[in-house]
């Protein structure tokens, strides 16, 4: 059994497919089941079945429509050269508007596939929220996963449009590119005097990180306490066994606290939830109530200063 | 399991990802206050730079009859004495002209000519180093500039710009609009940047584009009016600017504040200056002589005038060819007053 519980599992066993809870018929059918050797390798071996639905199906057609809008624009940007468009895809893009277009809609080269793109994800994005949430409560589950789900795209939203909207023009959006969304996010850092004095954008850097630390402290606790019965993690979530108490007294003989075997995912859940929730809030109050945050920063007593290195006078200030 | 073959294919693409990257151990140097990680950055095995300028020829008496009385059309340089203005038109040659000589700017049967484009180019050249050196001392400092400092031995110096047109803005038709960005170009450092960072910025001496982005005060509300885009424009001038003196940010910026004087180096106002001059030879010497020049000497795609930048000068380091004086040998050249 001990082979069975490493990443890679040397040994697949597999009967007939799991298909689940009896639930009753949806408008459509449930896919079959099958069985993938290799992904049997990373975790569970059986794929399916699955569910579409009309808003899986309409999500994956919209957003199947804005990847299409964005990869086309792309390779036309290259001259529909297709060697170009594999070796300089990096680089590549779809741009928003211009800024003297503010809120208006452009031609359609000219930032209206870029609006169309965007629409298109977002319509696909939310259907997708939708189906999430169906699904869920189909299963009898909480919303948790929905509502996690919610908080990456009130992030997302911000970004692409509440906050265009409110400083008046779609030119403030981040153009649909790898390098280029990149690019965007230095001189969006450059225009406001520095994100890193932006303190939603410490909280949202502090879940982050945060994050993918409580998620390696659980994942090793797990692990490391699977000899006494650790993989039955539900169970002993309400029944304690010998692997909960030995995970929990190792952290209070190393930091003098612990979490709980449930607790720990509530941990978990709301530092991802917050990663993306104070994200959105912070760049909200970006251009559209602060300026310049290293200047917010000074007024508020958290700016180190340092001993002057020049002169100090601005060589093109008016004399 | 991964086979031998699987291994040898995943380390090869390990290794082809990385080639692009300087290995390591690379030199830093701190240039500002502790915990600022204001540092210098070098690399120990890059090519060094050139240093120092040909060894001047001996200098030439200045008695004797004067060039401007001598000869006809000496609309520069009058002045000086024939075997003075002999002895600077020999080094010009070696510094612009090494392998066609003389006659590259001047018509053999008639030396006074103006009939090649060239010779009324570099006139206006000669005019040009004088209005450095005597103008641009917070700049230049007192080494000064003459032909070579650019020119290096080549007729045309090897780093100029031309603007672009609508070739960087992608595919016109239908789908395809890059925005003038979203392209490697060595211009800006290979980045997705703007491409074309200095039409905007550098060909007037009054009214270029705002480089200044971020607003003086907390709250300063929407007077500034510069969006993303115009920060990314800016954002490709500075990334050209550090590309052209091989420098990083800090060279002259705390970067928790690029904006703020008071925690910039020295270089920065240094810099500031380079600036302004650079606008001044474009709008007063360079871009005039346009229509001087032949159709092969332009732009491909606009047909016009070559153009400075930092890089013409400097070529990769933040002092040409090292530091050396310049002027000091060639009087005529102009110096600081």
């Amino acid at each position: 059994m001990a082979t069975y519980q490493n990443i890679f599992n040397r040994v697949q066993v597999h009967g007939e497919a799991d298909m689940g809870v009896p639930l009753p018929e949806g408008i459509w059918d449930r896919t079959k089941a099958r069985f993938s050797r290799l992904l049997g390798i990373f975790g569970e071996a059986q794929v399916g079945p699955t569910y579409l639905g009309t808003t899986g199906l309409l999500s994956l057609l919209f957003g199947i429509a804005a990847f299409e809008i964005i990869g086309l624009n792309m390779w036309a940007s290259v001259g529909w050269d297709p060697v170009q468009f594999f070796r300089l895809l990096p680089w590549l893009a779809l741009e928003p508007p211009g800024p003297e277009w503010g809120l208006r809609i452009p031609p359609l080269n000219q930032g209206g596939w870029w609006l169309l793109a965007g629409a298109f994800l977002t319509l696909s994005i939310m259907l997708w929220w939708v189906r999430m949430y169906r699904r869920a409560t189909e299963l009898g589950l909480g919303t948790h996963v929905a509502w996690a789900f919610a908080s990456a795209i009130w992030l997302y939203l911000v970004l692409g449009f509440i906050r265009p909207v409110l400083m008046g023009s779609w030119s403030e959006a981040v153009p649909f590119g790898i390098f280029p969304h990149l690019d965007w996010t230095t001189a969006f850092s450059l225009r406001y005097g520095n994100l890193l004095y932006n303190p939603f954008h410490m909280l949202s850097i502090t879940f982050l990180y945060g994050s993918v630390l409580l998620f390696a402290m659980h994942g090793a606790t797990i692990i490391a306490s699977g000899n006494y019965g650790s993989h039955r993690e539900i169970e002993q979530i309400v029944d304690r066994g010998t692997a909960a108490e030995r995970g929990a007294l190792f952290w209070r003989w190393t930091m003098g606290f612990n979490a709980t075997f449930e607790s720990i995912h509530r941990w978990a859940w709301w530092f991802a939830v917050l990663t993306t929730l104070t994200g959105g809030i912070g760049i909200l109050l970006t251009g559209t109530v602060v300026d310049n945050w290293y200047q917010w920063g000074l007024e508020h007593g958290f700016v180190p200063v340092y001993p002057d290195q020049s002169s100090g006078v601005d060589p093109g200030a008016a004399p | 399991m991964m086979t031998t073959t699987h291994k040898v294919i995943v380390l090869a693409a390990m290794g082809t990802l990385l080639t692009a990257c300087e290995r390591p151990p690379i030199e830093t140097e701190q240039s500002g206050y502790r915990g600022t990680a204001m540092v210098d950055v070098s690399n120990p095995r890059a090519p060094e730079a050139e240093q120092g300028y040909p060894a001047a020829l001996p200098a030439a008496p200045a008695s004797g009859p004067k060039a401007g009385e001598v000869y006809q059309n000496v609309q520069v340089l009058g002045d000086l004495s024939v075997a003075q203005f002999t002895r600077l038109m020999t080094s010009m040659t070696a510094w612009v002209s090494p392998e066609q000589g003389c006659n590259y700017c001047h018509n053999p049967a008639n030396l006074a000519s103006d009939d090649v484009y060239t010779k009324v180019v570099s006139r206006r050249m000669i005019e040009m180093t004088q209005h450095i050196n005597e103008s641009w001392s917070d700049h230049v400092g007192g080494n000064g500039v003459n032909c070579y400092t650019c020119h290096r031995g080549n007729n045309v110096p090897e780093y100029i710009w031309f603007s672009e047109g609508m070739s960087a803005f992608g595919n016109l038709n239908f789908a395809g609009w890059r925005d003038g960005q979203n392209m490697p170009n060595a211009m800006v450092g290979y980045t997705s940047l703007p491409s074309d960072a200095y039409t905007d910025f550098l060909t007037k001496t009054e009214g270029n584009a705002p480089i200044r982005l971020a607003s003086a005060e907390a709250f300063s509300g929407p007077e500034l009016g510069l969006s993303i885009k115009d920060a990314e424009y800016t954002y490709g001038l500075m990334t050209s600017w550090s590309q052209s003196l091989g420098v990083n940010c800090t060279f002259c910026h705390n970067t928790r504040a690029f904006q703020n004087w008071e925690q910039s180096t020295p270089q920065r106002i240094t810099a500031h200056h380079g600036l302004n001059m650079v606008r001044d030879l474009n709008a007063n010497y360079l871009i005039p002589l346009g229509p001087e020049y032949p159709e092969n000497r332009l732009g491909e795609e606009l047909g016009d005038a070559p153009k400075a930048y930092c890089a013409t000068c400097h070529q990769g380091v933040n002092k040409p060819l090292g530091g050396a004086d310049a002027v000091s040998a060639y009087p005529s050249l102009g110096a600081a007053p």
